[in-house]
């Protein structure tokens, strides 16, 4: 083992041991339904502001973007125009492709030293392949989520859990995004874990999250399909919630507030986290700077402002001087 | 701060999004709602297991008894308790709805508040909506 994924292993087992001993023995439902729920919203959204914020006073000494492609520069020599984005237009069609599509990710190869020795580098996938599974399912079950939180529930919000339960296994039907977040969460933990280079630079707070979504995600399940909870108390709990009337229905299961606890802990340590590549992704210099470099001069904006003295100057407080000693002048006298 | 507009923007649909539930619900405090049971199910006092189970477990259950009825052509349910129930969501007077008659005041109620859809419905006929003085 490795404290390094041992460490927040406990941590998240302790979290766990908190929520259900607190609601279990000593009955804090009101803390770990209401008070700490609503903490750490305000934590998320204050913390996620004050840190875009920050970044975003932070000036951007040098145009940094990472070329992919061939830049734009003399007519005859063809562009790249969405890997090399020459304009906003560009940097707009290469900032979609990452955000929605993670195209950073879909370069990644992989190194082999082969017998020769020589190297290869080869096709790898599958990184990409589950941090987009990833992050669409965890969409998905976020919106899905939803319907405790509105009321009347908007009809789109039914078609897509018709959709994403459309298999039909089992009563109450298994829902895809569940079982894909659960999986391609497990994977990205296992890539850690299993591939040795991985794991050499990978840090508690890369596991920790990695620890509280699985428990995020395995709370969620348990409770639909195995423990139950009393679903109509929960959105009584969360419509009370969001309509500013905190109110605690009685019969909930434990295992609901272990589950609000743990959603809880993600968004409160959301904004201080790795997390924040959620807001970073837009702000990251090397991806939403065009890449002109060599048609504009990009001007570092904490140059100070610095007194020159231009020759044309120096030739007027001198001229006649100059004149005189016989040197040449751009104007005569 | 550099690229003040883009910046606040971002950060204003940010926050619309994460509160949306908040001002969705604005000046609308509706309360969970309650089941009606129908006079036939007050006074039959039980259901085929105790209410809270039935809270949580219904739709497992009725997910079973199909598969019972349907494969293995077993069609009565026993209580333990000597009392038998017909597995049927539909048919006769013994079956769910013989004595939860009204759809909308029973089922709905509650799967309409947690969004749920049961795909019940789509091959059983619900039935038929009662009009007061009938229920008499």
């Amino acid at each position: 083992m490795n404290e390094k994924y041992l460490y927040p292993l406990m941590a998240v087992i302790a979290l766990f041991l908190v929520a259900y001993v607190g609601v279990e023995a000593v009955g804090l439902q009101w803390l770990f339904g209401i008070i700490i729920p609503f903490m750490a919203l305000i934590t998320f959204v204050v913390g996620f502001v004050m840190r875009v914020n920050d970044w975003a006073r932070s000036p951007v000494p040098f145009a940094i973007p990472t070329t992919c492609g061939q830049q734009e520069s003399l007519p005859w020599i063809k562009p790249n125009k969405i890997d090399n984005p020459f304009t906003t237009g560009g940097v707009i069609i290469r900032m979609a492709l990452e955000i929605l599509l993670f195209r950073s990710l879909f370069r990644n190869t992989t190194c082999k030293l082969n017998e020769g020795p020589t190297i290869s580098y080869v096709w790898e996938k599958w990184l990409w392949l589950f941090s987009l599974a990833f992050h669409y399912s965890f969409l998905t079950v976020l919106v899905r989520h939803l319907r405790f939180f509105l009321e009347p529930v908007p009809s789109s919000l039914q078609i897509l859990d018709k959709l994403d339960g459309f298999l039909q296994i089992g009563l109450p039907g298994v829902m895809i995004s569940g079982v894909v977040l659960l999986a391609a969460a497990m994977f990205l933990l296992l890539r850690r874990i299993v591939i040795s280079q991985v794991r050499y630079f990978s840090l508690a707070a890369d596991f920790f999250p990695l620890f509280l979504i699985i428990a995020i995600a395995v709370s969620g399940i348990m409770m639909r399909y195995f423990t139950k909870v009393d679903i109509v108390g929960v959105k009584e709990l969360t419509m009370g919630m969001v309509t500013f009337h905190p109110h605690i229905p009685d019969g909930i299961g434990a295992i609901f507030y272990v589950h609000v606890f743990f959603v809880s802990v993600l968004l409160a340590y959301f904004p201080f986290s790795k997390l924040m590549h959620l807001g970073g992704v837009f702000l990251s210099p090397t991806r939403n700077v065009r890449c002109n470099t060599r048609a504009h001069r990009h001007i570092n904006p904490w140059n100070p402002k610095v007194k020159v003295h231009t020759y044309a100057e120096y030739e007027d407080d001198f001229r006649e001087k100059m004149i005189g000693a016989g040197l040449p002048v751009e104007k005569e006298l | 701060m550099y690229d003040k507009n883009k910046i606040v923007a971002g950060l204003v649909i940010f926050v619309a999004i994460v509160t949306f539930p908040f001002w969705y619900n604005l000046g609308n405090a509706s309360s969970a709602p309650e089941p009606k049971l129908s006079e036939k199910a007050k006074a039959a006092k039980e259901c085929v297991v105790p209410k809270e189970s039935m809270k949580s477990e219904h739709m497992r259950i009725l997910d079973l008894w199909r598969d019972t009825v349907v494969r293995d052509a077993n069609r009565i349910y026993n209580t333990g308790k000597g009392k038998t129930f017909n597995m049927s969501l539909s048919t006769g007077e013994e079956s769910c709805t013989g004595c939860h008659d009204n759809k909308a005041e029973f089922c709905d109620k509650c799967h309409n508040y947690a969004s749920v859809d049961p795909y019940c419905w789509d091959c059983h006929i619900a039935p038929k909506e009662k009009k007061p003085e009938e229920n008499k």
